[in-house]
């Protein structure tokens, strides 16, 4: 069984993101990058499925510029067998990764496409869905277990009202949540092997997908501060200011 | 011009959260159409009906969407919407954010996820970054496909419209996947996403045994209890009550955070709330930039001393 991970490479989550003065965007000159979280536990699951006997070969796929390399990297640091770096510098969404994505998996003949539920820049959570309709497959999003036998695979998902237990076929895609996993570190000597194994550069314009945007983006600010508040000395005071002034109480 | 929403029900009922849909598929103007799928759905249908702004519900009364399994139901939703409408419209709930992006592929159109105002029938505002920057965003879409913050477009009112009921044909069911059984914490308070009052633990809680105080506190004030991921993941309290970038967006009219740092992911949550009380023993806790009130302070001494001032209230 072939799992194919989708690994982005996206702003670090420790740093403070600048926006551009011209509002055109986010300033990303000289920001920590690194490989979307849910992407690690996406990495993550697949090595656990492969150390269980469970999957053969584990695919990591990312689309993006020259850089996003080092993100691959780091999957086949962690423990997956190869790589596929889709190329491209322009702003796509992820309708297009989707279709970009449905090239690849149709190609490798993959069970099973391990997705993080969310991308932590543009917070889509689309894409796994969308890959997932476009191969007519099934769907297992925000998960946070996952139990594999045969052609069966039960998942808990996690949502608003609590936890879900669904069971799908495969083939299917499966978008993790941050309670899946722990990822594991990666050690020196892994970082030295990931170095000889194969990644595929493809040019994106190779592909024969239809690249026309779907979304323009007129501007980005910055929400509205709040005003800084007050300090107060002890229980009798807030609740005071709570009912006096905020009226909240 | 029409939009379709997404009415998310539980067959017998609908969910509030659909109610700030409506609200912002009028601010997008033309015609309202809600669309129930369920299996015995009549009640959930009839309840729709009464929402103000619904011109008219699609019903589609069948087997298959018993569970409103994401599969089935985005083949039928591409099909009705595909026919007449310019755009489809679902709360961003677990469950909007489950189908819609289906929905959209099956289309070939993106998604416009989680806007926050409506600035015209193609252009919205959306979060990106965890909340840190605001994009303006235009479909170019000939379909656009939607789902609505709850906190930022009030509930329209559950009774007051009279629209008509129309049945519509299921599409089969495609066997990709199977309900089992959902575990779901049945607690008294208000459900999070409504409530007025939000009292919320972090890490600094300790264990969940103490976030009974929590508890306490806002069962006096009428309130729910929220989490931190972190207060979460050391197992405190269960995932549902996870607020932040990855969990629920709330936005009371209060929320206290007790205990709880004030990362980026999590005050994506709540930093839209109205008034802001923070209670840290570290005066340089990030949660102090934002809060309204800061008390500076160890918890464990505060909790007890607001009990019972609260009790005196
Ligand atoms: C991709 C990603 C997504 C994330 N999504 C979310 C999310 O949705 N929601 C979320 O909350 N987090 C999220 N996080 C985690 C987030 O970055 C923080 O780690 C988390 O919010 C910290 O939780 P905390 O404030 O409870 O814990 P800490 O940061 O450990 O803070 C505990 C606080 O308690 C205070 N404290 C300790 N003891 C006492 C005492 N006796 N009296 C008073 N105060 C005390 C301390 O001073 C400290 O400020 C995410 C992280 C990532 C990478
Ligand atoms: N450019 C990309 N390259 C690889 N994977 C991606 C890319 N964009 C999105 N993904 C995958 O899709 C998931 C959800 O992203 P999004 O829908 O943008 O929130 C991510 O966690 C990744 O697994």
């Amino acid at each position: 069984m072939k799992v194919i991970v989708s690994v982005k490479r996206v702003v670090n989550h420790n740093v403070k993101i600048r926006i551009k003065a011209d509002q055109s965007g986010v300033d990303l000159t000289n920001v920590k990058m690194s490989m979307n979280p849910f992407d690690e536990i996406a990495v993550e699951e697949a090595i656990r499925l492969k150390e269980a006997g469970k999957a053969s070969e584990i695919i990591a796929v990312s689309i993006g510029p020259i850089q996003a390399q080092e993100t691959i990297r780091t999957a086949l640091a962690m423990g997956a067998d190869r790589g596929i770096h889709v190329i491209n510098d322009i702003e796509i969404e992820p309708i297009t990764i989707a279709k970009i994505l449905k090239s690849i998996v149709e190609k490798i003949n993959s069970t099973i496409c391990f997705f993080g539920k969310q991308a932590i820049d543009d917070d889509c959570n689309q894409t796994g869905q969308m890959l997932s309709a476009l191969l007519g497959w099934s769907q297992a999003t925000f998960v946070s277990r996952i139990e594999i036998n045969d052609n069966e695979v039960t998942v808990n998902r996690e949502i608003d009202g609590g936890l879900e237990t669904i069971k799908v076929n495969t083939p299917v895609v499966i978008t993790t949540d941050l309670r899946l996993n722990e990822p594991r570190f990666v050690s020196l000597p892994n970082i030295i092997k990931a170095k000889k194994k194969t990644i595929d550069q493809i040019m994106l314009s190779d592909l024969g997908i239809n690249l026309s945007s779907h979304l323009k983006t007129i501007k980005v600010v910055e929400p509205p501060e709040r005003k800084s508040g007050i300090k107060v000395a002890n229980v009798c005071e807030l609740l005071s200011k709570l009912k006096n002034e905020a009226k909240v109480i | 011009m029409s939009t379709l929403i997404f009415f998310e029900h539980k067959n017998d009922n609908i969910s509030i959260a659909s109610l700030h849909a409506v609200t912002a598929a009028k601010q997008i103007g033309g015609d309202v159409v809600a669309l129930i799928a369920g299996s015995s759905c009549t009640p959930a249908a009839e309840a729709a009906a009464k929402v103000p702004y619904v011109s008219k519900v699609i019903k589609i009364d069948s087997k298959e969407y018993e569970h409103l399994m994401p599969e089935n139901l985005a083949i039928l939703i591409a099909r009705i919407a595909a026919n007449s409408y310019s755009h489809v419209l679902a709360a961003a709930t677990s469950m909007g954010k489950n189908i819609m992006p289906r929905v959209a592929a099956l289309l070939d159109v993106a998604q416009v996820s989680e806007i926050v105002e409506v600035i015209n029938e193609n252009t919205f505002v959306r979060p990106i970054y965890a909340g840190n920057a605001l994009a303006t965003v235009q479909s170019l879409d000939a379909i656009k496909v939607v789902t609505v913050r709850s906190t930022n477009f009030d509930a329209v009112a559950t009774t007051g419209g009279s629209a008509k009921i129309e049945n519509n044909n299921g599409e089969g069911d495609t066997g990709l996947s199977k309900f089992v059984s959902t575990q779901q914490s049945n607690v008294d308070r208000p459900d999070l996403l409504s409530a007025k009052v939000i009292v919320s633990g972090g890490r600094g809680m300790q264990n969940g045994a103490n976030f009974k105080m929590l508890e306490e506190i806002a069962d006096k004030l009428g309130g729910a209890v929220g989490a931190t991921r972190a207060a979460v993941d050391a197992g405190f309290l269960s995932n549902e009550y996870q607020i932040g970038q990855t969990g629920k967006v709330v936005a009371p009219d209060l929320y206290i955070a007790v205990g709880i740092s004030g990362a980026i992911q999590h005050l994506a949550g709540m930093k839209n709330s109205k008034v802001i009380v923070a209670i840290n023993n570290d005066e340089d806790a990030p949660i102090f930039k934002i809060a309204d009130y800061c008390l500076v302070g160890d918890l464990f001494k505060v909790l007890p001393e607001l009990k019972a001032s609260l009790d005196n209230l």
